[in-house]
């Protein structure tokens, strides 16, 4: 059925931290690596050694440089994109094979590949570019949110989480349900003042961005000091200083 | 958008059908057309000829076209599936209409309420495809009030400059007809050009800063996240050339809309060959300003993904 549930028991979804995100694409790869086996795969690529590749993502990773003019401090954002699971996700209700769907207990977002005819209305009714058309399999794919992980009690407890989540070297991804006020994912959410991406569009996206910390830029604020002074030379150091050049000859 | 050239001959192809099958329907049910059977074999097989293969050539595109009557089933969500539903009911009372016009030579009573209901379910199968646009938010291009009219009153004009032709052609002079051509040559032609006027100066409401959730500053590209284009790039970041644009504009105007209004007005206040000519011009130069029309459609619409890629606005 592509109806939307009308709620979702939970809401799980990632919270990324556009302030520590040092763009290093692991997510992206790890991502990759574990979904080329998993629920959608494989992620094919098309050719992948020679001119113009190819392939199907689930998530990549932008860089984007900011400048705020004379008197800001530009900055460089690097920005992981990848399927938000929407609430109101027109991707679903566009479908018209009732091949994508929304699960009314936890609100992750999928594609029955058996379903899909590959009409790709999906993929533009997203904003975000989270779908992509395989041309080999003919199919749309798109994040699972690591359906296959997360649930998977072949896994120990702890990595029961999203491959791009447990792979991040910075603890710039984190995973949760974002439907309970309690989760630490939206604690996290309301210190930081996590967004939701292009909100003038009314998908009510359930994954939510931390906005990069505004820079400190008076040393003062940093606990540093103000100006730094030479430290003088002691006698005995001056000797040590002739003999090593002395030496050096 | 990527224009697809199965997608662009389906909405122009059905289009024109859906059109003329709709005239068809009603001018024979209303007794403006003659009961005569090779009249309304030749109208029926060019409408449903059109439709027909305008709905082979969607199937195209797809990636499992095996799959395709899966889209039937999700009617009440989707507009796509809608289409395919009112689409494939259409032929009913198409057929219908057939059987009386072609078999009894009679298009009145029954033959005449399914020749009606033919045109309902025509104009409803191209608002279904204009719906399917139309819903679209990422496409501001789309996603307005221009998109659904356009479709209609295009598929009527089509419908009606294939109509005229076709009558000519059967040495039938009707005022209605003729009329009915030049009227909706004006309003489709105002239509698109208050459509592409109203492109020029709207945009979408998401920017880039909204779309990376970074509220003050401008934000260009420092590294994009792939070394060659890729699907989301092939399909949704399609960019026609400001020049090659305004010259297709251009041909759009005068061969989809100037041209033929000026032929179908020639063709209304004459009869015999000239009349032929005319209204047979009026058709063909129609019906690749239109193409081009449908080719601007797609190449101009701007997917709002395409804000991660280096524009600012869509």
């Amino acid at each position: 059925m592509t109806s939307l549930p009308p709620e979702t028991q939970k809401k799980l979804g990632l919270v990324i931290d556009l302030d520590t995100c040092v763009g290093c694409h692991a997510c992206a790869t790890n991502c990759k690596e574990w979904n080329t086996g998993g629920h959608s795969a494989p992620l094919t690529d098309v050719n992948p050694y020679s001119r113009d590749p190819d392939g199907v993502w689930f998530n990549r990773i932008h860089s984007f440089e900011i400048d705020r003019g004379a008197n800001g401090v530009g900055m460089t954002v690097n920005f992981p994109r990848s399927c938000l699971h929407c609430e109101k996700a027109a991707c679903v209700t566009v479908c018209p094979t009732g091949a994508s769907y929304k699960r009314a207990e936890d609100g992750i977002v999928l594609v029955n590949d058996e379903k899909c005819i590959g009409c790709k209305l999906c993929s533009w009714a997203c904003p975000y570019g989270a779908r992509e058309f395989d041309v080999t399999k003919g199919v749309m794919k798109k994040c699972t949110l690591c359906i296959d992980r997360i649930y998977n009690e072949n896994l120990d407890e702890i990595d029961r989480q999203p491959a791009c989540v447990i792979t991040c070297p910075v603890g710039a991804r984190h995973f949760g349900d974002l439907g309970d006020p309690g989760s630490e994912v939206s604690k996290l959410v309301v210190a930081r003042h996590g967004r939701d991406l292009m909100p003038e569009m009314g998908y009510k996206p359930t994954n939510k961005y931390l906005p990069p910390r505004p820079r400190k830029l008076d040393p003062a604020l940093l606990g540093a000091p103000l100006e730094l002074k030479p430290r003088k030379t002691k006698k005995g150091e001056k000797i040590l200083a002739w003999v090593d050049n002395l030496l050096s000859r | 958008m990527h224009p697809a050239l199965s997608v662009i001959f389906f909405t122009t192809a059905t289009g024109a059908g859906y059109g003329f099958l709709a005239l068809l329907g009603i001018f024979g049910a209303s007794g403006l057309l003659p009961s005569d059977r090779w009249m309304g074999l030749s109208g029926l097989i060019v409408a449903l000829g059109l439709i027909t293969t305008g709905l082979l050539s969607s199937t195209f595109h797809l990636g499992h076209p095996e799959r395709a009557w899966r889209a039937f089933t999700q009617w009440r969500s989707s507009w796509l599936s809608r289409e395919g539903v009112a689409s494939v009911l259409t032929y009913i009372p198409a057929l219908l209409l057939g059987v009386g016009w072609v078999v009894f030579q009679d298009v009145s009573g029954f033959w005449a309420v399914m020749g009606v209901l033919a045109a309902v379910l025509s104009w409803l199968t191209v608002a279904c495809t204009a719906m399917i646009y139309r819903s679209l938010r990422p496409i501001h291009q789309w996603h307005n009030d221009f998109t659904v009219p356009s479709y209609i009153v295009l598929s009527l004009m089509s419908g009606a400059v294939l109509m005229s032709a076709l009558t000519k052609l059967f040495s039938i002079d009707n005022g209605y007809i003729q009329g009915l051509t030049v009227i909706t040559l004006a309003i489709g032609w105002a239509l698109k050009s208050a459509y592409w006027n109203f492109n020029k100066k709207s945009k979408g409401l998401p920017t880039v800063n909204s779309a990376i959730g970074v509220d003050a500053g401008r934000v260009n590209v420092l590294e994009a996240p792939h070394t060659s284009d890729n699907y989301l790039l092939k399909e949704m970041g399609f960019k026609v050339a400001r020049k090659h644009a305004e010259r297709l504009r251009l041909l759009s105007h005068v061969m989809g809309f100037a041209l033929p209004l000026l032929f179908s007005l020639i063709a209304l206040f004459t009869t015999g060959a000239t009349a032929v000519i005319a209204s047979v011009l009026a058709w063909a130069l129609c019906s690749l300003g239109i193409l081009v029309e449908r080719w601007l459609f797609f190449a101009e619409a701007k997917h709002s993904v395409t804000l991660y890629y280096g524009e600012q606005t869509v």
